[in-house]
């Protein structure tokens, strides 16, 4: 007669767990990297075919947003000397929404803006055309000695500017336009909507040579 | 006046028979967010910083290059070189590279490939010029300047 044994307690003592729990937990919080796959986008330009040579585009001049970083970081910003780039993004919006002189579409695409955007057109002969394909551009030239964290500093603003026009013409921030993902077809009309007639028009120049390393 | 009586004594002592369970939680979300960092950098690397960052979704589209100065200058000098998955590489390898990494990914994903550049910030911009020209070639166009962010003033 295998009669079971009077155990003293049938349960594990769980007292315990929560310390293990708990080495476990610090452990891993110690690890971890949460990642991060943050930064600024840039599509470089195709390749240029060595047979080919590069497309002669013409552009006027005031169609042209000029800005120079040379070997010591200082800015040169449409022909004028900079200390620093906290106007650049305001400079900027200002050249791209100025519609100097628009064709039909550009006036088409003026007429679609929210009225602080339109507040912004000073219509002066001397700044762009209209902001859509064929007008305004933005130019950064930096040297090959300029350092890195500037050039993103300046590229940086570049991008603000034209974010912060896309997410005004859709009535966000330009936090939350940024975190748009064009995941579900809300999210991408929305993206859509605000790049519509204007698309990103920054040219990185090849950098010089001058005070290389 | 022993109006305020203390009322009855109930248990005093908290629960604690949830706590494991809850630390349980914490540990699994801890365990799934966790990467554990599979290759040595062996580059310098101080992202700088910048405010218009945005999201990259597709993490399988991304291969990374590290650049900056070696952390050992003993052994690989003081200029600033490039690193790819756990070594250092020359300028011109990058389009070996590009093409190695793109034959990681199915056929249809393989021109969307995004190369998330971290760049330290005391990189000059001739060898980050030198890489995207590189980049270029291998038609690898999709470039992100890996950086961290900046609270705005």
């Amino acid at each position: 007669m295998a009669k079971s044994k009077n155990r003293t307690s049938q349960e594990v003592n769980a007292g315990s767990m929560a310390d293990i729990a708990f080495l476990l937990l610090i452990f891993f919080l110690v690890t971890t990297t949460i990642a991060s796959d943050k930064g600024i986008q840039n599509l470089l330009p195709p390749k240029q075919d060595p047979n080919v040579p590069p497309p002669d585009i013409k552009l006027n001049e005031r169609n042209i947003f000029n800005i120079l970083v040379n070997a010591n970081d200082q800015l040169l910003v449409e022909g004028e000397y900079v200390d620093n780039t906290d106007l650049l993004s305001e400079d900027i919006k200002d050249f791209l929404l100025n519609f100097g002189a628009p064709d039909a579409d550009a006036i088409a695409l003026f007429n679609g803006l929210p009225q602080s955007l339109k507040a912004r057109a000073n219509r002066d002969p001397k700044s762009s055309d209209h902001p859509m394909s064929g007008g305004a551009v933005v130019s950064i030239k930096t040297n090959r000695g300029t350092s890195y964290e500037k050039y993103l500093e300046v590229l940086d603003q570049v991008k603000r500017a034209y974010f912060e026009i896309y997410a005004e013409r859709v009535g966000l921030t330009s936090d939350q336009y940024r975190a748009l993902t064009g995941k579900n077809p809300a999210e991408k009309a929305l993206i859509d909507k605000g790049k519509e007639g204007l698309p990103l028009a920054i040219s990185i120049a090849e950098p010089d040579k001058i005070g290389a390393n | 006046m022993g109006k305020f009586k203390k009322k009855t004594k109930t248990s005093e002592n908290i629960p604690t028979s949830a706590l494991p369970d809850i630390i349980f939680m914490l540990l699994f979300f801890f365990m799934v967010t966790t990467v554990l960092r599979e290759q040595d950098i062996l580059v310098e690397q101080k992202l700088p910083q910048a405010t218009q960052l945005q999201k990259l979704e597709k993490k399988t589209l991304i291969s990374y290059l590290f650049v900056g100065k070696p952390k050992k200058p003993a052994l690989y000098g003081t200029e600033p070189r490039v690193q790819a998955n756990d070594v250092l590489i020359n300028t011109k390898d990058i389009i070996f590279w590009v093409n190695q990494e793109k034959d990681k990914l199915s056929e249809v994903e393989r021109d969307q490939i995004t190369i998330s550049m971290k760049a330290d910030r005391d990189v000059k911009m001739g060898p980050i010029s030198d890489i995207q020209f590189e980049l270029r070639e291998a038609d690898a166009r999709k470039l992100l300047y890996a950086s961290t962010g900046k609270v705005e003033k």
